[in-house]
Parts: C-alpha cells; sequence; structure tokens
C-alpha cells in the first residue's frame, strides 16, 4: 500500500437553505480545494464522492447527478453511501483508489442539499426502520437517538446537564468557523430550557438541518511531496457495520465504532490513542454522541468523559481537543459534508492554519469520525503531519 | 491562508425569499407506496402473535435466543430452524418520551406523548430486546430497568401486527 | 439445505401493508445561483441564456455555473443570449401515462439542442407524423402573466 496525504481542503458554509442546486454546492467546494493546493482538474485522476439518502436532495441516482460538480466529467467516478459516516467513510474510499496505486490523485467530495426536503428531512428516515416489526409503530427518526441517550445517561449516571455541557463546547468552537451557520454562544441554561423533542433530547442537544458541500484532494506520497511541504498524512483507517438488529445491542456503548477505531489505530501504529492523539472529531450530530464517540474512540475512559469534560480536557486548549471545528452542533449538520468538514479541520489544524480555532502545541495526530446508517457503521481516519 | 481560499458558496435563502416568489422553487411529490413481504421467520412471528405468543429462534451454536426470531443467525451466519416461545413480559432496557411526530412536527396540545422503550423480553438471550411503546403509566414514572408486560388486543380484533400487542405496561 | 426447504414449505408467506406503507413527503428544489437567473431572464424578458467556457468554446444551455470540462466558473460575462430557437436533436411520442393507461391525445416530447445545449420540452401546434430529426422549432412563451420562473414559462416547442 502507499502513503496518501490529503493535500488540498474547501469547503462552502453551512446554512439552513441554499441558494445553490446539489451540484453547485459540490462545485464550490471541490474548486475551492482544488484552488488551496493549486491543482487543476487535469491533475485529478479519480473522483470518490458521498451523499446521504437520495431522499434528501430528491434526485434519485444522486451520485450521478452530482458527478460533474465533484469533477467527475469523463473520470472514473464512484459514490460511497453509509448513512451518516459518508462524510468521514468517502475519504477511506478515496484513501483506496490512491492507496492501492491505482490512482496518483483523487478528489473527494460530499454534499448534502436537505432544505430540499419538505417538510423536514427527518421525515425522510421513515423508511429505515424494519418495515414490519417497526415502523408498523410508527416510530421516528428522534426515538432512537433518544433512546440510545437514555441508555447513555443511565448507565453511568450522567445528567442532561452533563450532555448540555458538550453542545456548549462545540458551538463555542463553532463560532469561529468561517462556515458555522451559527452566530451565538450557548448556555447549559439554553440546552435544558430548549423545546424537549424526545425525552432526553432537547431542542439544542440537536445539530441543524443543513445545506453544504465539503471537499479534499488526496494525492499519493511523491506527488503530495512535489505539491506541498506540509501533506497531511493519512495514517489509518477503519471501519464496521454491527448488527441491523439496533434493539438487541446494548445502547450505552458504540460497539461499532470500537472496532473501527481499533482497526485505525493499529495500521496507524498507535498504541495508546488518548496519549498519543491530539486532536478529536468525533461524531456530533448530539450532544452525547461526541462523548459516546469518545468512549469508542478510546480517547476517554468509559464513564469517566464528563469528569474529563468538566475538568476542561476536551476543551480547544486543552490536553485533548474536542471537535475544535465546532462539530456539527457548531458548524453546521449537512450529513455527508459534515463528515468530511471534520476531515477538513485536521488538514488545516495540523497544517496549523486553522486561524482563531488553531489549537496550541502544533498538534501532530488527529482523528476523525463519522456514524451512520441505522446506528450500526462507523468510520475512522486517523491524520498526521 | 486566508479563510477566504478555503469557504466559498452556500447562499444563505429564507423561507421569506420563498414565500414572496423573489427565489424560485419547483415542487414535487414522490407519492409512492410500498408493500414489503413478511420473509419466512417475521410470517411465523406474526402468526403466532395473532395467536397472542411471543416466538423466537435459538441459534444451535452460540445458543442465543433471538428476537425478532431470524432464519439464520447473523453472528454464525448458519441457518436457524429451532423455535421457542418466549414470555409477554420484559424489562426496559431504553425508553424515550416523545413530543414530535415522524415530520418533526410537534404533538398537539393535550395529545398524550409516544412513549417508544427498548423492552429485553424474558426468556430471549440477554440483550436481545425489541421496539414497541409503553402504556398505561405516567411518563415520569417510566424507569430503566422497570419489569413490563405486553398488553394484548382482544383475540378478535388481531391481525398479525406487532400491533396484535397494545403495548407494555409496568408489572 | 435447511433455509431452502423453508422457503419452499412456507405456503402462507405474504405480504404487508399495515397502512404505513406511503412515503408522504415532497421535495422543493431551487433553481440554483445560474438557474435562477436563467429563469429570471426567460420569465421576464422571454430569452434564454447559456453560460460560454472561452476556454473549450462550449455554450451550456441552460445557462450553468461553472464548466464541467474545465472546471471554471462561469462569471456575468460569460452569458450569452442564445435566441429562442433550436434543432430538434431526437423526439418521442408518449402514447401512456405514467400509470399505463392510454392517453386521449399523444405527448411529443422532444431533446432541443440550442447552442451546445439540449433543452427537454414538449412540441406543439404540429402532429406527431410531422416532427423529424433536424426540424428547426422556436419557443412559444406563455403570457407573461402565467409565468412562475421555471421551465414550463415556455409552454412548448413549435415548428418555425
Amino acid at each position: 500500500m502507499r502513503k496518501v496525504a490529503i493535500v488540498g481542503a474547501g469547503l462552502t458554509k453551512f446554512v439552513r437553505r441554499a441558494l445553490e442546486t446539489p451540484k453547485e454546492l459540490s462545485f464550490e467546494a471541490t474548486k475551492t480545494a482544488l484552488d488551496s493546493c493549486g491543482l487543476s482538474l487535469d491533475d485529478i485522476d479519480c473522483v470518490a464522492h458521498g451523499s446521504a439518502p437520495d431522499a434528501f436532495d430528491g434526485i434519485h441516482q444522486k451520485g450521478e447527478y452530482l458527478a460533474d460538480g465533484c469533477g467527475g466529467w469523463n473520470k472514473p467516478t464512484m459514490r460511497v453511501y453509509v448513512g451518516g459516516a459518508t462524510g468521514v467513510h468517502a475519504v477511506v474510499h478515496g484513501w483506496h483508489h490512491v492507496a492501492s496505486g491505482m490512482f496518483d490523485t483523487c478528489l473527494v467530495v460530499c454534499e448534502e442539499k436537505m432544505s430540499n426536503a419538505m417538510p423536514h428531512a427527518q421525515g425522510f428516515f421513515l423508511t429505515i426502520f424494519d418495515a414490519i416489526t417497526e415502523r408498523a409503530l410508527h416510530p421516528n427518526l428522534l426515538w432512537i437517538f433518544a433512546l440510545e441517550m437514555n441508555r447513555y445517561m443511565q448507565r453511568y449516571g450522567y445528567t442532561k446537564e452533563d450532555m448540555a455541557l458538550a453542545a456548549v463546547n462545540n458551538k463555542k468552537n463553532g463560532l469561529m468557523h468561517p462556515s458555522s451557520q451559527f452566530k451565538d454562544e450557548i448556555t447549559v441554561e439554553d440546552v435544558l430550557n430548549s423545546e424537549t423533542m424526545a425525552y432526553p433530547v432537547s431542542r439544542l442537544d440537536v445539530s441543524p438541518v443543513s445545506d453544504g458541500a465539503a471537499a479534499v484532494v488526496l494525492a499519493a506520497e511523491p506527488v503530495a511531496r512535489r505539491l506541498t511541504d506540509k501533506p497531511v498524512w493519512i495514517e489509518g483507517v477503519g471501519w464496521t457495520l454491527d448488527t441491523a438488529y439496533w434493539a438487541t445491542r446494548d445502547l450505552y456503548y458504540p460497539r461499532y465504532l470500537d472496532k473501527a477505531a481499533r482497526m485505525a489505530y493499529e495500521m496507524a501504529g498507535i498504541r495508546e490513542p488518548d496519549k498519543q492523539i491530539n486532536i478529536a472529531e468525533p461524531y456530533d450530530p448530539f450532544d452525547y454522541k461526541a462523548l459516546h464517540h469518545m468512549e469508542g474512540l478510546q480517547l476517554s475512559p468509559r464513564g469517566k468523559t464528563v469528569e474529563l469534560l468538566r475538568d476542561g480536557h476536551f476543551a480547544r486548549d486543552g490536553n485533548l481537543p474536542m471537535c475544535p471545528s465546532g462539530g456539527l452542533l457548531g458548524v453546521g449538520n449537512p450529513i455527508a459534508a459534515a463528515g468530511t468538514m471534520k476531515i477538513c479541520e485536521l488538514f488545516w489544524q495540523l497544517r496549523g492554519e486553522a486561524g482563531e480555532r488553531q489549537v496550541p502545541g502544533d498538534p501532530r495526530l488527529g482523528v476523525a469520525q463519522a456514524w451512520g446508517d441505522l446506528m450500526q457503521v462507523s468510520s475512522v481516519v486517523v491524520t498526521g503531519i | 491562508m486566508s479563510e477566504k481560499l478555503k469557504v466559498s458558496g452556500g447562499t444563505a435563502l429564507s423561507e421569506e425569499d420563498i414565500r414572496s416568489g423573489k427565489i424560485f422553487v419547483t415542487e414535487d411529490s414522490l407519492n409512492c407506496a410500498y408493500a414489503w413481504d413478511t420473509g419466512v421467520a417475521i410470517n411465523r412471528y406474526l402468526a403466532e402473535l395473532k395467536q397472542g405468543r411471543i416466538i423466537a429462534t435459538e441459534c444451535r451454536k452460540c445458543k442465543r435466543v433471538m428476537l425478532p426470531p431470524r432464519l439464520f443467525c447473523e453472528l454464525c451466519f448458519i441457518p436457524c430452524n429451532t423455535w421457542r416461545h418466549v414470555k409477554d413480559t420484559g424489562t426496559i432496557n431504553t425508553f424515550s418520551i416523545c413530543h414530535v411526530h415522524w415530520d418533526a412536527s410537534r404533538i398537539k396540545e393535550g395529545e398524550d406523548p409516544h412513549l417508544p422503550a427498548v423492552i429485553e423480553i424474558d426468556g430471549a438471550s440477554e440483550g436481545m430486546g425489541i421496539m414497541h411503546i409503553l402504556g398505561e403509566v405516567e411518563p415520569e414514572k417510566i424507569k430503566i430497568g422497570m419489569k413490563v408486560q405486553a398488553v394484548w388486543k382482544p383475540e378478535t380484533e388481531r391481525t398479525g401486527s406487532i400491533n396484535d400487542i397494545k403495548y407494555f405496561k409496568p408489572l | 439445505m435447511g433455509i431452502l426447504e423453508k422457503i419452499t414449505r412456507n405456503v402462507d408467506n405474504r405480504y404487508w401493508n399495515p397502512g404505513v406503507g406511503a412515503f408522504p413527503v415532497k421535495n422543493r428544489y431551487t433553481a440554483g445561483v445560474a438557474g435562477q437567473q436563467f429563469f429570471e431572464r426567460l420569465k421576464e424578458d422571454s430569452k434564454i441564456f447559456g453560460t460560454r467556457c472561452k476556454t473549450c468554446e462550449t455554450t451550456y444551455v441552460p445557462a450553468r455555473l461553472y464548466c464541467e470540462r474545465c472546471f471554471e466558473r462561469l462569471e456575468e460575462k460569460d452569458w450569452v443570449d442564445v435566441g429562442t430557437e433550436g434543432v430538434i436533436h431526437s423526439f418521442t411520442v408518449v402514447h401512456k401515462t405514467l400509470e399505463g393507461e392510454a392517453k386521449e391525445k399523444p405527448d411529443l416530447i422532444a431533446a432541443i439542442q440550442i447552442a451546445d445545449g439540449i433543452l427537454i420540452h414538449r412540441l406543439g401546434e404540429l402532429d406527431d407524423m410531422e416532427a423529424y430529426i433536424g426540424m428547426k422549432v422556436a419557443a412559444q412563451f406563455k403570457a407573461k402573466a402565467d409565468r412562475r420562473g421555471g421551465i414550463n414559462d415556455i409552454d412548448y416547442f413549435k415548428p418555425l
């Protein structure tokens, strides 16, 4: 396998409702990523793009539809789709293309336009439940998050206030992100006082519905070294699917992530992730998920995560900054694009280009993760400089 | 690198831009409906529910008694031919009190919140939960670990559906 | 063989439609940065615009934000009025509705080439036997009051 580096990155702003079409959003992120490393489409060998359900954008065969906006015209192009995990998985997918020796460069582009889904994107998840044993109960998407959050809190004696701390941490970081769709800082009280949607989930425990796109450029080692003196290496990748019988897996621990993380760390030669990793971008569509995933990523002992969070361990200037980008809670959640945004953040942070969000102390090693399908899949990418 | 080089596009619109006709939109509806085959294992599960019983399958290798029943064990990847009746009681593994409909619209004033739960059924292997709803309980009194029992529809009203169990109520 | 045996014995296998089979959702699409401007010109000025990439000399119709070949942004200066006439690149005569019922009167649907682009639209004011590939056609716009800023602001294309 060849070494693969990230050499460029680009984003659109994340907004609730974008004027741009899904193709146009993809173009903006892709063009920005290419410009950031001085490449043109002629320099690109292949495209690995990702987008979550077709139903959001309301365009079936979204892979083909998006391809030209992702620089895929007349090139080997392949779409990946693993629900919410798509944004990080697309990078794993692109990594395969280059690591295999088949291609020297690969564009990885993820896009989501959720505002096309009416009346609300949540409704489009209706058919992810088992049609006969679950959907007959008229479930909605929030149920599974609420059930998982409740189980997680009960298991370790965490409170809603504890969970809200993660929302406050991420939203605060996100205020400094140029793509963020938020302008205001929030407090723990704001989260606790926000509307209860599905106990224990309140309005501000949840990331927003967003439109946006994100892109990175991958290159094989010799090409990467020619292009930049600061390539960000993909040191490890991992992904796993757990059982689709989601109610039969105890929800307090993300088993699907445990294995994916260990796979990525082994490849990266990391033995003590909690000591060696300098920045973490766990997937945070809900505040509790950021903490839940820190445990699955082996970055925090099970049941001790809130304590560490309260001690400032995961703050931007702490020992192990959590979601310095702001994450999905702080920047926005255009599903697939949000995962790739996390990879963009690692790229900028490790190169020291994150502006006012820059994590102090020259971070060398970062991990990004996303989670999807019916709660059962996770993808992990470890990057280093 | 300046932030300008990192972010481009993502022009924010408001609902008013669209309502006023300033921004053109096209609306379309999928207008589709589905019907699903129950499959082999779930067919029997539903037939048993109609009789007022819950049935599971057992894997001869890992010995898991699985709910919902399945034709193959996804861990051992072998067929399952052994059927076992399990009880209609269980333990709440987790629950929610939901104020939101499937399309994110809010429940109306006076409408009861939905009470979904994962219930570990007695007689199935540990951790073998099914999703169902709770009833005959004050939402604030629900606790994880609470023992519950199925409340069945009258026999004549059962159709061979997961809804033949109306809900689970505290024991 | 266990699984196969079971399937052959399974005579009461049935389908399930518990009344939740419908997926009552809809989509709402914006026309996008280029599309918004394209439809504004169509609606207000009865004009069809394309965008021309000067690098590869392709003129896209409808106008686009970017050239998919060169991956260059197409700017204000790249917008060109391509007229309202085109040539039938191909066409089809549709006799059935979406549900498979016979249509009272067949629809004539054509791919109409304008500059380097193709517009899919209806043909009007001609019999299906008269249409041919290569035929020159022109856009018939709806009355201004009926235009909504969409592709249906053109009622149909008719022979020149």
